[in-house]
């Protein structure tokens, strides 16, 4: 696909991201608005306290830089067309709260403009481009580029948190679709991961590309970023740790009768239920209306086994085998870098 | 009455080094209409930003209408000096025209039928009256030139530094330009290389060169010495 | 030359377009929850949702085809969807050939439930963006109590979008200006195009990052102080607010009923 096409067309995003309205449940997507709100509010402290004045114009038009880069899309020899999503890099670029807000503007936009990415989940598909793509990204970037030293340190670093940045919001939304009841966490999981492990090394090369570029034009703007707090760094963990906890522990907080319900099911025909993987609630026979006694199964689906089955432990062993590669990879090319390179007195 | 201008023994210099205004003094009395000329990198768009505060000297000051370009008074001055910078992308930053031309009364902190006024009139005053509502993004170089000016025009100011007014716009946005500056009653400082508009609109001439006021007085005698032009990298209109 | 990002605004003269923004974002809302709701398999509802979104469409001086149409890039995601129907566990209704998955009616029905909710969700949101333009829709927001700088935030993107396009747009036709030769082309490797378009990347960014700075300044000029001001707005029109609650009611009506 021509790259200048990509400029006439809706902008295209990484496949499986801006998910469409009703792939995941409404108490999920209200929750995700919820969390949300909280984050930005923390943000928009963190950042006028950061950036001062100049905050608005400058997140602005860097988020307007941003969406115009996610429409440069770069050949993949095979026929496909990858593209930056940008998450990490401007949480490298700004800190990983104005990040969340360039990003909220960028992904705002799209849906309420362009279309791409549903309304009432959009504050999930922020959580997931936005939030965790710019925490993950910061805070790979900071202590690796900390412990690597010097502008190939940078970069390498940034290629790290970029590339994992793109696998943990995947296996995030994997999760969010598991427990909407949208796809069993044993497909979404696999694929999703799957998926943007291959994507996150586009994302990887893209950023550090970028980044070398501005920081060879603006070193300053680098330097610029400042540091989250002690405490705001903590609230950030948290706050990602809360979320993840939600996102795990939210099955087993099924209501009692609905537990009850699939066992009945189970003891009443055992030979014609399958027992998959991960087992979902079934409705009862459908009818043009609806029947009484119905409950909105939707709001809550139960799970009758652990969420993490057999498929789920394998892949994600496969994926930290796969970072811990990916590490490894980049530390070595790091130390390659530094020795070929002249630049010894850069500092990150 | 004080004079609209006063810089007084202006030096200021850029981090980095580059210094870019050298001991200049200058004295503008109100209505007064001057043309600041020179070679690129004479210092004339530094001065200007002298004049609202967005650069601050290094040695000497500047007076606008009596008033020192410091704070407290910062609010005051930078409604009276109305800007026109280069590239009116930046300063058309609201994504319609009513919005921006709303922006400086708005933040005038005046209440909401007069700012709503005071938009009205000025985009009457520039023409752009009927593309109040349009994206700024569409229009071309020169409706976007008026409607930054009518950006700055409702805020009232007593002067206007403009910055290289007509570079880039075609002969109609030209004139359009020219003719509205002609009918305004108000102190006009215009950083420009249009030497042709220099000599037709300002009765006065200052020649910047290398950070300095090198010549000052009536266009029609400046602009027409083409050996003092021709030494500052200038040319005869 | 200006690029041309085709966004969803519909321009036309209807009583849609003409209802004050401020109803309009939260009815869609409320209309996309209450089709998210909808219970699996009642497939009445999806029908019912159909004919109210349809009539809307009419109403807004929409072709049909139209909503229809745009609703379907939602369909993509319905891959990730898919695999229930072969895990959701219920009556066999086959078999696939060679892998022995057990497709179920209850898969099928869960699979379907979910891309109709979907698409219907998304006719909705066309519905909304097309006769809702986007500077009221952020105007909305804002009166919404959505915090005024981020409001401003993406204001400044809007605006400097097509700007930043139109750059983008530049580089992208001199990168390929400059590489015209054959040669060059079946040199490029992912790592080639990938550092070309990185590259382009950072340059759009330091652009925006020194327009930025140029900006603040001319707000500053203005009397910019941090604040994030807007002007009062009109009151709400009642009868507008009534058109609001009253596609509201009849989207939890439909939903209500397919509870019962």
């Amino acid at each position: 696909m021509h790259p200048l096409d990509a400029l006439y067309a809706p902008p295209p995003a990484p496949p499986a991201m801006h998910a469409p309205d009703g792939f995941f449940a409404p108490w999920l997507s209200i929750l995700g608005w919820v969390v949300l709100a909280v984050l930005i509010a923390v943000a928009l402290r963190q950042t006028r306290s950061q950036l001062g004045e100049r905050q608005v114009p400058l997140m602005g038009v860097l988020a307007a830089a941003i969406f115009a880069g996610q429409m440069l899309n770069f050949t993949i020899p095979g026929g496909t067309s990858g593209h930056l999503l940008g998450g990490a890099l401007a949480a490298i670029l700004l800190g990983p709260w104005a990040a969340l807000l360039v990003m909220t503007a960028v992904i705002a936009v799209q849906g309420l403009v362009f279309q791409d990415g549903g309304l009432l989940v959009m504050g999930l598909n922020i959580i997931n481009m936005g939030v965790i793509t710019a925490f993950v990204g910061y805070f790979v970037h900071r202590p690796l580029s900390r412990l690597l030293k010097g502008t190939s340190g940078t970069l390498a670093s940034a290629f790290v948190a970029a590339y994992l940045s793109m696998v943990v919001t995947a296996a995030f939304a994997a999760v969010e679709l598991a427990v909407s009841g949208s796809s069993p966490l044993g497909f979404a999981l696999p694929a999703m991961v799957g998926v943007h492990a291959i994507i996150g090394v586009g994302e990887g090369l893209l950023t550090i590309f970028a980044l070398g570029f501005i920081l060879a034009a603006r070193p300053d703007v680098v330097q610029g970023a400042a540091a989250p707090g002690r405490r705001s760094a903590g609230f950030a963990l948290a706050g990602l740790a809360a979320a993840l906890a939600i996102t795990l522990l939210a099955p087993f907080a099924s209501p009692y009768p609905d537990g009850l319900e699939r066992v009945a099911e189970v003891a009443a025909s055992p030979a014609e239920v399958e027992i998959p993987p991960v087992g979902f609630t079934v409705p009862d026979q459908p009818r043009f209306f609806g029947a009484p006694g119905d409950a909105p199964y939707e709001v809550l689906p139960d799970y009758t086994v652990p969420l993490l089955g057999q498929s789920g432990i394998g892949t994600i062993a496969a994926g930290m085998i796969g970072v811990l590669v990916v590490f490894a990879v980049a530390w070595g090319a790091a130390r390659l870098l530094r020795r070929t390179a002249h630049d010894g007195h850069a500092r990150p | 009455m004080p004079p609209e201008i006063l810089i007084d023994d202006l030096s200021f210099s850029y981090p980095g080094g580059t210094r870019a205004l050298d001991s200049i003094s200058l004295s503008i009395e109100p209505a007064e209409r001057v043309a600041l000329v020179g070679p690129n990198g004479a210092g004339k768009s530094t001065l200007l930003l002298q004049l609202n505060g967005l650069l601050r000297p290094a040695q000497g000051r500047v007076l606008i209408g009596g008033l020192a370009v410091e704070e407290p008074h910062l609010g005051t001055i930078r409604a009276r000096v109305g800007m026109l910078f280069q590239n009116p992308d930046d300063q058309l930053f609201n994504p319609r025209v009513f919005d921006d031309v709303a922006f400086g009364p708005l933040h005038m902190g005046l209440p909401a039928d007069e700012v709503r006024a005071r938009a009205d009139a000025a985009l009457q005053a520039v023409g752009m009256a009927a593309y109040a509502g349009h994206i700024s993004h569409h229009l071309s170089l020169g409706q976007k030139k008026r409607a930054a000016i009518a950006s700055v025009l409702s805020m009232s100011p007593s002067l206007l530094a403009l910055d290289e007014p007509t570079s880039g716009l075609d002969p109609r946005a030209r004139r359009q330009l020219i003719d509205l500056l002609a009918g305004m009653s108000v102190t006009l400082l215009c950083a420009t290389h249009d030497m042709r508009m220099a000599a037709e609109l300002f009765e006065r001439t200052v020649i910047m060169d290398g950070g300095r006021v090198v010549a000052d007085g009536p266009s029609a005698r400046l602009l027409a010495d083409e050996a003092l032009l021709a030494a500052h990298g200038l040319e005869h209109p | 030359m200006h690029i041309h990002i085709a966004d969803a605004y519909h321009e036309a003269a209807s009583p849609l377009h003409r209802l004050d923004a401020r109803v309009k974002v939260p009815v869609a809302l409320a209309l996309i929850l209450c089709i998210s709701l909808a219970p699996t398999g009642v497939f009445g509802v999806y029908v019912a949702y159909f004919a109210l979104i349809m009539a809307l469409a009419v109403l807004a001086r929409l072709e049909p085809g139209l909503v229809l149409r745009r609703s379907l890039v939602a369909l993509p995601f319905a891959g990730a969807a898919a695999a229930l129907i072969f895990t959701v566990p219920g009556q066999t209704l086959a078999r696939v050939p060679l892998l022995s998955w057990a497709i179920s009616v209850e898969g099928l029905l869960r699979f379907s439930s979910i891309v109709f909710k979907s698409l219907l969700a998304a006719q909705a949101a066309v519905l909304l963006l097309a006769v809702t333009r986007f500077t009221d829709t952020l105007w909305a927001l804002g009166e919404l109590r959505m915090p005024r700088t981020l409001v401003g935030i993406v204001s400044f993107m809007l605006r400097y979008l097509f700007v930043l396009a139109d750059e983008a747009g530049r580089m992208a036709r001199a990168r390929e200006a400059r590489s015209a030769s054959l040669e060059d082309r079946q040199r490029r490797s992912i790592l080639f195009e990938a550092r070309t378009t990185g590259r382009m990347i950072g340059a759009l960014i330091v652009r925006s990052i020194e327009r930025s700075e140029r900006v603040y300044n001319a707000m500053l000029a203005r009397g910019y102080d941090g604040r994030s001001l807007a002007l009062d707005a009109p009151p709400l029109p009642v009868r507008d607010v009534i058109a609001g609650l009253g596609v509201t009611l009849a989207a939890a009506a439909i939903l209500a009923v397919s509870l019962l």
